[in-house]
């Protein structure tokens, strides 16, 4: 699967996509493979506050269970319900359908900590 | 072949295997509150009920069967001298709450099954309490803080655990209070001493090791590793679920280990599988003996000079984990097993437990990459990268030695490896069981490069064809209902 062009990622694969101040997040098509079939996704409230690097939730697999990690800090002002009950959404379709979560930025400033997609891919390439 | 039907499904209004004689008092009369009509209890008579178990049971697999190399479990044979033993009405019809001078050879057997596991680890004293490893994991952690408390340090918060522990030793850590520290592993599969040093401080509870590790390798600083938590005031568990490399060899004791437990049903060969149940004794040094958990047997001489067996609990014991005595069942077992091999024979079982792994590792390298190239201790771990990018994955070469007859290793664990294939002959098997997987593993691999469909397939022999795990875990469906379509339980 083409990883798309205008999201920037984490080195733990989580994904983002910026609007104004609101990020999409989401977990990688490089996550979804290594994990297999996902079975539960764990994610924050609407109004929770999240902080960069540290765990948001968890995400299931018949193989392991594995926190997520914040790529930016601020309030969820959304989760996708729709893959909390279908969690296979995200091997599906990762990047589009399996968002998990919108939150608003409290620091814009952290975006530039993330990698974009060039260097997302030569990390792939280097795991590979 | 069919699918097997429930023993309710069998069920057949008025069929019965026993039928009562007339009750030679008068009927006690139950108050109607008491009453329920509603239980459907199946009825079936005594050949229904042999047939159909005998039936599911030829469903599993088992370590009669076949090799059943389940990495970090140790499947090895249960010797039926063990159950002949453990039947002997002297033992099987004793009752727990018996006065214990009416049971003093139970009590004598658990003082020197106690006494023997302490020799074999180098440990001061042992409790045989605990039901299964991770029981023993929990005492074993609640003695660490119990130790701490004691000494007024109630700073010491964080238990630091590898990262490649059995799942069970950070579940643990977490039921006992402490909160966890992963340590990752270096490039030789020991535990990262520079990560070690820089996460090790005045917080550090302890340690949960594993050695030799879930990778099946002896950690080559293992008295750095322990003389840096120790210098830190923290203690070391060991888990002993991989004891089975190193009976006669090296004992945990000396290495600087202050607790750990042992799995009777691995190493000292009771049962395993299908519930066990298990046994988890645990070991400590002089100075936790106080916190073991209660009552354990000791011996003293009554006023006639005679030697009597008595319960005792420890001074400062974090109580008692168990109701009664354990599950003493397991205790005769592996009495009986460490008395036929005698201390010989329990050194020789891990020397070939060692050589064994080692054999598998010789046939299958090259063919499948090993995780770390070095000699590996009772078990081998692979990994299936190069046959993933040929199309298929650890869970299929899994799924296919079915087809084989044996049953599968354990895979996608431990989790630093990725496609992990996690192999324990164990000491029981022959040369010729090994060379019969090998060459299974051998044929797997030729087959997934040249008809890959054969293996992403499998398995064709069996009476149930590739499961749906996906579906299982998402709609969990535990419990048998009279309805022809019983209604899934939402996950989660």
């Amino acid at each position: 699967m083409a990883v798309p062009a205008d999201l920037k990622f984490t080195k733990s694969h989580e994904w983002v996509r910026v609007d104004g101040d609101t990020a999409t997040v989401g977990l990688a098509d490089f996550a979804q493979s290594e994990l297999g079939d996902i079975t539960y996704l764990e994610l924050p409230e609407v109004g929770d506050s999240i902080t960069a690097k540290d765990p948001l939730g968890v995400v299931e697999s018949v193989k392991a269970a594995s926190d997520i990690y914040a790529p930016v800090s601020g309030e969820v002002v959304e989760r996708n319900e729709a893959a909390i009950d279908k969690p296979e959404l995200v091997n599906q379709d990762p990047f589009g359908d399996a968002w998990l979560i919108k939150v608003r930025l409290s620091d814009t400033a952290q975006l530039d900590d993330l990698l974009d997609t060039d260097a997302y891919n030569a990390l792939l390439d280097s795991n590979a | 072949m069919a699918t097997e039907p429930t023993i309710f499904e069998l069920s057949s209004p008025g069929r019965r295997g026993v039928t009562f004689p007339e009750p030679d008092v008068p009927d006690a009369e139950i108050p109607a509150s008491f009453r329920r009509e509603s239980l459907a209890f199946p009825e079936a008579s005594e050949i229904d009920v042999v047939r159909h178990f005998t039936r599911m049971s030829q469903k599993n697999h088992a370590i009669d069967i076949s090799m059943y190399p389940l990495g970090s479990c140790t499947m090895k044979f249960n010797p039926r001298i063990n159950e002949a033993v453990a039947r002997m009405p002297g033992y099987a019809a004793l009752h727990p709450l018996q006065r214990q001078e009416t049971a003093q050879g139970a009590l004598q057997l658990m003082y020197e099954l106690q006494e023997m596991l302490a020799e074999i680890s180098g440990f001061a004293a042992v409790s045989l309490q605990p039901a299964a490893g991770a029981h023993g994991e929990l005492a074993g952690t609640l003695i660490i803080r119990e130790f701490h408390r004691a000494n007024g340090d109630s700073a010491r918060t964080e238990m630091l655990v590898p990262d490649s522990a059995h799942g069970t030793n950070p579940a643990t850590a977490v039921m006992a209070g402490f909160s966890v520290v992963t340590i990752p592993s270096d490039d030789r599969g020991n535990v990262d001493l520079a990560a070690l040093r820089e996460k090790v401080g005045p917080n550090t509870a302890g340690m949960m090791i594993t050695n030799p590790n879930t990778l099946g390798l002896w950690d080559e600083h293992i008295h750095e590793v322990v003389d840096i938590v120790h210098a830190a005031g923290g203690l070391i568990y060991n888990d002993g679920a991989n004891f089975n490399a190193i009976l006669g060899l090296a004992k945990p004791g000396h290495l600087g280990v202050d607790v750990m437990h042992y799995n009777l049903h691995k190493t000292f060969s009771t049962p395993h599988g299908g519930g066990g149940p298990g046994s988890g004794p645990i070991g400590v040094t002089e100075t936790l003996k106080p916190y073991l958990p209660g009552p354990v047997v000791g011996k003293s001489e009554n006023a006639n000079g005679e030697t009597t067996y008595v319960w005792e609990s420890p001074e400062k014991s974090i109580g008692r984990l168990h109701g009664f005595h354990g599950n003493f069942g397991m205790h005769v077992r592996a009495y009986t097993y460490i008395r036929m091999h005698g201390a010989e024979g329990l050194k020789q079982i891990s020397e070939d437990a060692v050589l064994n792994a080692n054999y598998l590792k010789a046939r299958l390298e090259g063919p499948y990459d090993v995780a770390y190239d070095r000699p590996c201790m009772h078990e081998v771990v692979l990994s299936a990268s190069k046959q993933k990018q040929q199309g298929a994955r650890a869970l299929d070469i899994a799924k296919r030695l079915l087809d084989f007859g044996v049953h599968p290793p354990t895979t996608y664990f431990p989790l630093i490896v990725p496609e992990a294939l996690m192999i324990e002959p164990t000491e029981t098997e022959s040369k010729q069981s090994i060379d019969y997987f090998a060459d299974t593993m051998l044929t797997i691999a030729r087959e997934i490069e040249e008809t890959p469909d054969i293996v992403t397939g499998a398995p064709h022999t069996t009476d149930f064809k590739r499961l749906d795990e996906a579906g299982a875990n998402r709609s969990l469906n535990l419990r048998w209902t009279e309805a022809k379509e019983p209604e899934p339980v939402a996950a989660g």
